[in-house]
């Protein structure tokens, strides 16, 4: 019997997901376990990580790696699985662009451990106890990895061959990339966007779009959407213009906008200026208005959005053109 | 005016995209005025201000500018009907997210200059200049 080629899954800075969209793939999963090696991953299998340092290099055939890099563990884990697999993937939104844990990047690290640990409401910590690098025991020298500044995705830190999107990547799309690799379709040039589509979340989703022009925005819990038109056209932040294609348009089929978990498109650098752009030129300011009237008309309509960075950064914060806040 | 630098003195980088049919010509008439303005303004000529995508104005900044100006047709003027338009939205729509990013609003300035406003012109990039210089280098990414 021939070897079988390996298979990793590691998580960083992520909730865990992505890992439940990989099993998502149902009686699927055994076919992957027949096709592959599954060598490593903290969620579903007990190997540990000096299983992994053990191994040669490039041993791991493919390395599926969830998560942002937040901490110097983080980190650590990413070069080495760098160094042990011949195709490093970054796996949802986290690795790609920073997702959630990436918004964090409008504050340093001070920010946080201040009101984690000291500032918070609900914390009475008199002694200022906040996490050091190293603490002193009885027993020898406790050590904590170091809480980086910034997040940063996998890319950032390491090299990266592929790019699955998504917060989590679509099940069935995770298994078109796999049976593709089973079926040994050739893979796309290194640095690819793969188990997504090219285009925006616009294309695939069925609501009828017409001329758009606004007069103001709306959050979801101030208005009833009429189901068959575009729901950007009524006001609501639909992300789906700014947004990679892959999902099926999931959240504006039951009327939900979309919130961008796939990321910006081919051809965008930045997710949350290409929603500024759209938005930009859809507000309605026809009308011989004199300068002043339309400085306040969009005043006016920009006033019901109470957090631009947390709404068109929500996804990919991290990998924007920013990045992160400036540091005072 | 004494055009001569102090050498100690904060000399911004500022980028500025300029309408075809209104600033940039406005620009040219400064230049056949002879009015002197700082010389810290690096221009680019764009069709229309409803070209410039905030995606420019980011770029700028990531790649070293102090500051940007979008300098666009009055109301009712635009070449093209309405891409000043689009283009005050989105300005305003960025102001807000810059704030979130720790930028200064002054940093990103939106103005309209109407080709005969060669005047106006000088005195909005003056002013912008002063202001950016007063607000010292801006520090992204620990730069």
């Amino acid at each position: 019997m021939t070897k079988k080629p390996g298979l990793s899954m590691y998580w960083a800075s992520s909730c865990g997901g992505c890992e439940i969209a990989l099993v998502n793939i149902n009686e699927k999963i055994l076919e992957v376990i027949d096709k592959f090696d599954f060598m490593f991953c903290p969620c579903l299998l007990d190997t540990k990580k000096k299983d992994i340092e053990a191994l040669p290099d490039k041993s791991i055939e493919i390395t599926l790696f969830n998560g942002a890099v937040r901490t110097e563990e983080n980190a650590e884990m990413a070069n080495l699985l760098r160094k042990k697999s011949k195709i490093l993937i970054a796996f949802g939104s986290c690795s790609n662009d920073g997702c959630i844990p990436g918004l964090s990047n409008l504050y340093s690290a001070k920010d946080h451990f201040d009101t984690i640990y000291l500032n918070n409401p609900t914390v009475s910590n008199p002694g200022g106890i906040v996490p050091q690098r190293e603490t002193e025991v009885p027993e020898g020298t406790l050590h904590l990895p170091e809480f980086y500044d910034t997040v940063r995705t996998l890319s950032q830190v390491v090299d990266v061959e592929y790019f699955i999107p998504g917060c989590p990547p679509e099940s069935n799309q995770i298994w078109d990339v796999i049976n593709s690799v089973i079926e040994g379709v050739k893979l796309p040039p290194k640095g690819s966007v793969i188990g997504a589509g090219t285009s925006t979340v616009c294309d695939e989703c069925e609501k009828i779009k017409e001329d758009k022009k606004i007069d103001r925005f709306y959050r979801t819990y101030e208005i009833i959407p009429d189901t068959k038109k575009c729901l950007l056209e009524q006001g609501i932040i639909c992300m789906g213009i700014a947004t990679r294609a892959g999902c099926g348009s999931l959240c504006p089929k039951v009327n939900m906008p979309c919130s961008g978990c796939y990321g910006a498109p081919d051809g965008v650098l930045d997710q949350g200026a290409k929603m500024i752009a759209a938005l930009g030129s859809i507000l309605n300011l026809e009308g011989d208005l004199t300068e002043e009237e339309i400085t306040g008309h969009t005043n006016k309509i920009m006033d019901s959005i109470p957090d631009y960075a947390g709404t068109f950064y929500k996804f990919s914060l991290a990998g924007s053109i920013l990045k992160n806040s400036v540091r005072k | 005016m004494n055009t001569k630098r102090n050498e100690n003195e904060f000399e911004p980088k500022i980028l500025g995209f300029l309408c075809n049919w209104c600033s940039y010509a406005a620009a040219d008439k400064a230049g056949t005025m002879q009015k002197p303005y700082p010389a810290n303004v690096h221009f680019i000529r764009v069709m229309c201000s409803g070209r410039v995508d905030p995606q420019f104005v980011l770029k700028a900044y990531e790649e070293g500018a102090d500051g940007v100006i979008i300098l666009a047709c009055h109301p009712g003027d635009c070449h093209y009907k309405e891409g000043n338009l689009k283009a005050v939205g989105r300005h305003n729509m960025l102001l807000r997210l810059l704030k979130q990013f720790g930028i200064e609003e002054e940093r990103c300035r939106f103005d309209y200059v109407s080709a005969s406003e060669g005047g106006k012109f000088v005195s909005v990039i003056t002013d912008m200049v002063g202001t950016v210089k007063e607000l010292g280098p801006l520090c992204l990414n620990g730069k």
